[in-house]
C-alpha cells in the first residue's frame, strides 16, 4: 500500500469516527424524549393535571399542586431576578464605563456557574434560618438569585447587537441618554432580551437542588408566601426515588410535562433568535 | 440651575457650560437613571458577595471544630459528631473523572466532525439537538438513571467490564447498579453538550487561511484538521473541557439519585459513593445540630472553592483561544 492510499484510508476512518461520535452525542435526547413519552403520556389525564396527591397506597390522585407551585415559585424568582437584571443589562451596556461592568460581567459569570445546590444553602440561610421555617418565599429567592445573573448576561448581549447609529440617530435629534435608551435601544432589542428572560425561566424551572431545603415540599395547596410550597421537580424526585410504583407513574408523567414545556420553550426561542440573526445578517 | 422633582440638583442642556455637575454630559434624567441601574448592576456583585459571606460565616462551628482535617478526615458520623469531607472529595473527584473519560473523546470527536467535516445543513441540525440535551432538567435524567442507566450497569455493562478488565481493582466486587460509574456515566451525558457546543465553536473560530493553506500544501481534509486546525484550537477545547468539569462537580440531583447514597472511599467503580453535592442535598433538610449542618455548609463552602477555581482557569482558555484567532484573522 503506498504512502497516498494509506493517507486517504486514514481521513476516511476518521472522519466516520468522527461522524459517530456526533451520532452517538445524539442519541440521549432523543432517548430521553422517546422513553418519558412511551412511559408517561398513559398517566396524563384529567385528575393528574387537577386534584392532589393521595395518600400512598390509593391510587389515582394528581400534582395539581406542584403544577401551580412552580408557576409561583417562578413568578417571586422572576419578580426579582428580571427587574435588577434587565436594569443592570441597561446599565452594561448603555451607561457602563470600563471598571464597574467588568467585576460586575466577571460577578455574574461567576454566579452562573456557584452549583445549584449552593445556591439552596444561600437561600436557606438568608431567608429560611432567620425566618424559622421552609417557605414558597425561600425558593423563589434561590431560583431569583439563579436567573438574575443569566438576565444580567442575556441582556447586555441584545443591547450590544443594536447598531450604533441608531443610538446616534436619536441622540442627533436631541434626545437624552435616557431617552434614547428606553424608545430607542430597549424596544429594537426587545424580543432577545424577552427570549432571553424565557429561556432563563426554562432553565431554572427544572431545578430542584435549590429547593430542597427553601421551598421545601407541602401535599397540599400552598397557603401562602410564607408557607413551604410543591414543584414539579421536587415532585419527579421524591416519586422517583419512592418505592411504589403508582408513584413511579407519576414521576415519569411529571417528568413528561416538565421536559415538555422545557424543549418547546428552547426550541421557540431557538427559532426567533436564529431568524433574528439571519435578518441581520442582510441589513 | 434647577432642581428636579426628587431633590437633585442638575443642569438643564441649555445651561451654558461650566464646572457645575455635568458627569460626561449626562442630563438630570439621564443621571438620575444611570445611577438606579448601576444599583441593579452592581446587585449582582453584591449577592455573589453576600453568598460567600454566608458561606463562610454559616460554616464557623466546623471550621474551628475541625480545622484543614475536614478535608482529609474520612469519618461522616452525625451520631457523634465527627465529620470529614474526604468520602464526599473522593466521590465527587471519581464520578468526575469516569464522566470525563467518556464525554472528551465523545465530545471532541463530534465538534470536530460538525465544525470541519460535516456539510453546514446537517451540522446545525446536529448542535442543535445536542445544545437541546443541555436543556434537559437533572432530575429528569436522574429518573431515567434509576430506572434504565441502573439496570442496565447491574445486569448488562456491569459484568460485562468485569469479564474483560476483571483483574483491574476498578472493576472488582459486587455489582449493586448504583454506585460510582454509573453517576459518571449519567454526569458523561450532562457535560457533553457543554463540550461539543464551545469546542465546535473555538474551532469555527480558527481562520480559514491555515485550513486552505495546508489544503494547498497537499495535505487531506482530516490531516488539515488534525494537525493544523485542533492544535490552533487546542487551548480553547481545554476550556471547553474544563467547563464541563467545573458543571460535573456541581451536578446535584442526577448523581444524587444514581450514586447509592453510601459515605465510603472505595477503589471500585461498582460500589456505592457519595459525591459532595449529592450529601448537601440528601442529608441538609434533615440535619439535626447546628454542627451537622454547618459541616454540611463547609463542604458547600469546598465546592464553590473549587467549581470558581476551574471555572476562571476555563475562562483563561477559551478567551486566550479567541484573542489569538482574533490576532491571527
Amino acid at each position: 500500500m503506498n504512502r497516498l492510499t494509506w493517507r486517504k484510508m486514514v481521513n476516511a476512518v476518521m472522519s466516520s469516527v468522527t461522524a459517530l461520535c456526533a451520532l452517538i452525542a445524539v442519541v440521549p435526547l432523543l432517548f430521553v424524549l422517546g422513553l418519558l413519552v412511551v412511559k408517561g403520556t398513559s398517566s396524563l389525564n384529567w385528575a393528574f393535571f387537577t386534584k392532589l396527591p393521595v395518600p400512598v397506597g390509593e391510587t389515582g390522585g394528581g400534582i395539581a399542586n406542584a403544577i401551580v407551585g412552580s408557576a409561583e415559585l417562578l413568578l417571586l424568582a422572576a419578580l426579582f431576578g428580571v427587574p435588577l437584571g434587565v436594569a443592570g443589562g441597561i446599565y452594561l451596556s448603555e451607561f457602563g464605563g470600563w471598571g464597574v461592568p467588568f467585576v460586575v460581567r466577571y460577578a455574574a459569570d461567576l454566579l452562573v456557574t456557584v452549583p445549584s445546590i449552593v445556591i439552596g444553602i444561600f437561600a436557606y440561610a438568608v431567608v429560611v434560618l432567620p425566618v424559622g421555617h421552609f417557605s414558597a418565599l425561600a425558593g423563589g429567592f434561590a431560583l431569583g438569585v439563579m436567573l438574575l445573573p443569566i438576565v444580567v448576561t442575556n441582556t447586555e448581549q441584545f443591547l450590544r447587537t443594536v447598531p450604533v447609529w441608531l443610538r446616534e440617530g436619536s441622540l442627533a435629534l436631541g434626545a437624552g441618554h435616557w431617552k434614547t435608551t428606553m424608545s430607542v435601544v430597549v424596544p429594537a432589542a426587545m424580543q432577545g432580551i424577552l427570549t432571553g428572560i424565557l429561556l432563563a425561566l426554562a432553565r431554572v424551572a427544572g431545578e430542584t437542588a435549590p429547593l430542597i431545603f427553601t421551598a421545601f415540599n407541602n401535599a397540599y395547596w400552598n397557603r401562602g408566601l410564607n408557607q413551604p410550597v410543591s414543584s414539579l421537580p421536587y415532585m419527579i424526585w421524591i416519586y422517583g426515588i419512592s418505592a411504589y410504583d403508582d408513584w413511579h407513574r407519576q414521576a415519569w408523567a411529571a417528568a413528561l410535562l416538565l421536559l415538555g414545556l422545557v424543549l418547546v420553550v428552547n426550541v421557540l426561542s431557538r427559532l426567533v433568535l436564529a431568524r433574528r440573526m439571519a435578518s441581520r445578517r442582510i441589513a | 440651575m434647577a432642581t428636579s422633582n426628587t431633590g437633585v440638583e442638575v443642569r438643564l442642556p441649555s445651561a451654558p457650560r461650566g464646572r457645575g455637575l455635568r458627569l460626561g454630559g449626562t442630563r438630570g434624567v439621564d443621571l438620575i437613571a444611570k445611577m438606579l441601574t448601576l444599583v441593579a448592576a452592581v446587585s449582582v456583585l453584591l449577592v455573589t458577595v453576600w453568598l460567600v459571606i454566608e458561606l463562610w460565616e454559616q460554616s464557623e462551628l466546623s471550621r474551628h471544630a475541625f480545622g484543614f482535617r475536614f478535608l482529609l478526615d474520612r469519618a461522616w458520623d452525625p451520631v457523634f459528631g465527627h465529620f470529614g469531607a474526604m468520602p464526599f472529595v473522593y466521590g465527587t473527584l471519581v464520578t468526575s473523572a469516569v464522566a470525563m473519560l467518556i464525554a472528551i473523546p465523545l465530545g471532541v470527536g463530534a465538534a470536530i466532525f460538525l465544525a470541519e467535516l460535516a456539510p453546514r445543513g446537517l451540522s446545525d441540525t446536529l448542535t442543535f439537538l445536542i445544545e437541546l440535551l443541555a436543556a434537559v432538567p437533572s432530575v429528569v435524567l436522574g429518573l431515567v438513571g434509576i430506572f434504565v442507566v441502573v439496570p442496565w450497569v447491574r445486569t448488562s455493562f456491569g459484568p460485562f467490564l468485569k469479564d474483560i478488565f476483571g483483574f483491574l481493582p476498578l472493576f472488582q466486587g459486587p455489582i449493586y447498579g448504583v454506585g460510582f460509574l454509573t453517576a459518571g456515566l449519567v454526569l458523561a451525558i450532562m457535560v457533553l453538550p457543554f463540550i461539543v457546543s464551545i469546542s465546535r465553536e473555538v474551532l469555527l473560530s480558527v481562520p480559514n487561511d491555515l485550513r486552505e493553506g495546508a489544503l494547498a500544501l497537499g495535505s487531506t481534509h482530516w490531516e488539515s484538521t488534525w494537525k493544523v486546525v485542533v492544535p490552533t484550537a487546542g487551548t480553547g477545547i481545554l476550556g471547553s473541557i474544563f467547563l464541563g468539569l467545573a458543571r460535573a462537580l456541581g451536578e446535584t440531583m442526577a448523581v444524587s439519585m444514581v450514586i447509592g447514597g453510601t459515605p465510603q472511599i472505595a477503589a471500585s467503580l461498582f460500589a456505592p459513593g457519595y459525591s459532595i453535592a449529592s450529601v448537601i442535598a440528601d442529608q441538609f433538610a434533615e440535619a439535626t445540630g447546628d454542627l451537622f449542618r454547618q459541616s454540611l455548609v463547609e463542604l458547600g463552602l469546598v465546592l464553590f472553592g473549587i467549581t470558581v477555581l476551574l471555572h476562571a482557569v476555563a475562562r483563561l482558555l477559551v478567551n486566550t483561544t479567541a484573542r489569538k484567532a482574533k490576532g491571527a484573522a
